[in-house]
């Protein structure tokens, strides 16, 4: 008997017809802000390195509109990516001490607080 | 009082007269204790014999039965009809896989990929019978025991976006099974398999969607078998670049 099997062509927009799919997407799309927001450290380091007058102009530069626009949108989707890393790390990295295996979500939590401490750190170092 | 019937939407793909597959409706008299797999028996037996589709146990150990059902992978055995009443449901053969005929899809692509794998004991050194069995803890068979729920049923691999993507892409339910085998204390093949496993077109081609596990009757959970396999794997890459492990 003849075969013929059918190939069924995946849509173009096959991450739009299911929400697990759409959520995937924008999770990788959004990555896109995290990599702008790089380059602008690295633009800003750069400058520092071009004396006082071209940092002061990077500093400046910052405080328009559409830069603090922009900043507002990256730290968004920073902490979307925060969030869904940190809830995809017990399957990645599950613990074990002996014959116990340490619950999902205090390792969740354990990422949280470290979080927390660091960003609280940050502030306080940046303020003195 | 009419008796409630229950509606089905069944792609058809009749090979020897059909060119693209076709959705035809089915009614079938509704029972809250059927599945959907129960619903298609009604049909062959009653309706229209020419309705093929996979099935065996029916009641989802075996894995043959899966299907998407209002486009989510299911195993047909396991999905009541009184979950989807009063409306009705669409159900087409498993999606990333080429189809056969009507809701029977050619699975040999996943056939290859688990042998790929080589999902089976390879003992690091070979003992003689009377040298006694291999011995293992609970404690290390809680190690690897929910990747060995795995039964074949293929949904993850119609879940994956990634396997419709780069359909050379290992898939979950393999490289699961090669996770399985690795954690296993009496196995000695992890080198072995990871020729295949920790290749482009093994753990690296998944993108951690996650659909695998979400969709997984079993809970097996291969997204997380997948990224623990990324991570041992890189462990290993930069072990070749520190002594005593690397050769330079």
């Amino acid at each position: 008997m003849n075969r013929r099997p059918y190939i069924r062509k995946m849509p173009k927009f096959w991450w739009l017809g299911q929400r697990r799919y759409t959520i995937y997407m924008v999770r990788e799309l959004t990555c896109v802000f995290i990599g702008a927001y790089v380059i602008v450290i690295l633009v800003g380091l750069f400058r520092l390195t071009q004396g006082p007058a071209a940092y002061g102009a990077y500093l400046t530069a910052l405080q328009t509109p559409v830069a603090v626009g922009f900043h507002l949108l990256a730290l968004g989707f920073a902490l979307l990516h925060m969030a869904t890393w940190f809830n995809l790390t017990p399957q990645a990295m599950p613990l074990r001490f002996g014959e116990k295996t340490v619950p999902g979500a205090v390792i969740i939590m354990v990422h949280y607080i470290v979080w927390i401490v660091i960003s609280v750190a940050l502030v306080l170092v940046a303020k003195v | 009082m009419t008796e409630p019937v229950f509606e089905l939407e069944v792609l058809r793909y009749r090979p020897e007269t059909e060119n693209t597959p076709v959705f035809q409706t089915y009614t079938v008299p509704y029972n809250e204790d059927w599945v959907v797999l129960d619903a298609l028996t009604h049909i062959k037996d009653n309706i229209d014999r020419t309705l093929s589709f996979r099935w065996s146990c029916h009641m989802a150990v075996c894995g043959s039965c899966g299907v998407m059902i209002n486009g989510e992978p299911k195993l047909s055995c396991h999905s009541f009809l009184r979950d989807y009443f009063p409306g009705k449901v669409r159900v087409e053969p498993l999606t990333n896989f080429p189809i056969e005929r009507d809701l029977v899809t050619v699975a040999d692509s996943f056939m290859e990929k688990l042998a790929s794998v080589k999902p089976y004991m390879i003992a690091e050194t070979e003992r003689p019978v009377s040298a006694g069995e291999y011995l293992q803890s609970p404690m290390d068979l809680n190690l690897f025991k929910p990747y060995t729920m795995c039964i074949n049923c293929m949904l993850c691999y119609a879940a994956c976006p990634q396997i419709g993507l780069t359909p050379d892409f290992v898939g979950p339910a393999a490289l699961a099974l090669a996770h399985r085998y690795n954690l296993d204390t009496r196995d000695g093949g992890r080198e072995e398999r990871q020729d295949i496993a920790a290749s482009t077109v093994g753990v690296w081609d998944c993108t951690f969607v996650g659909a695998c596990s979400q969709v997984c009757p079993k809970s097996v959970d291969p997204a997380a078998a997948i990224q623990q396999m990324k991570i041992s794997s890189t462990v290993d890459w930069y072990k070749t670049l520190l002594p005593p492990w690397g050769n330079e």
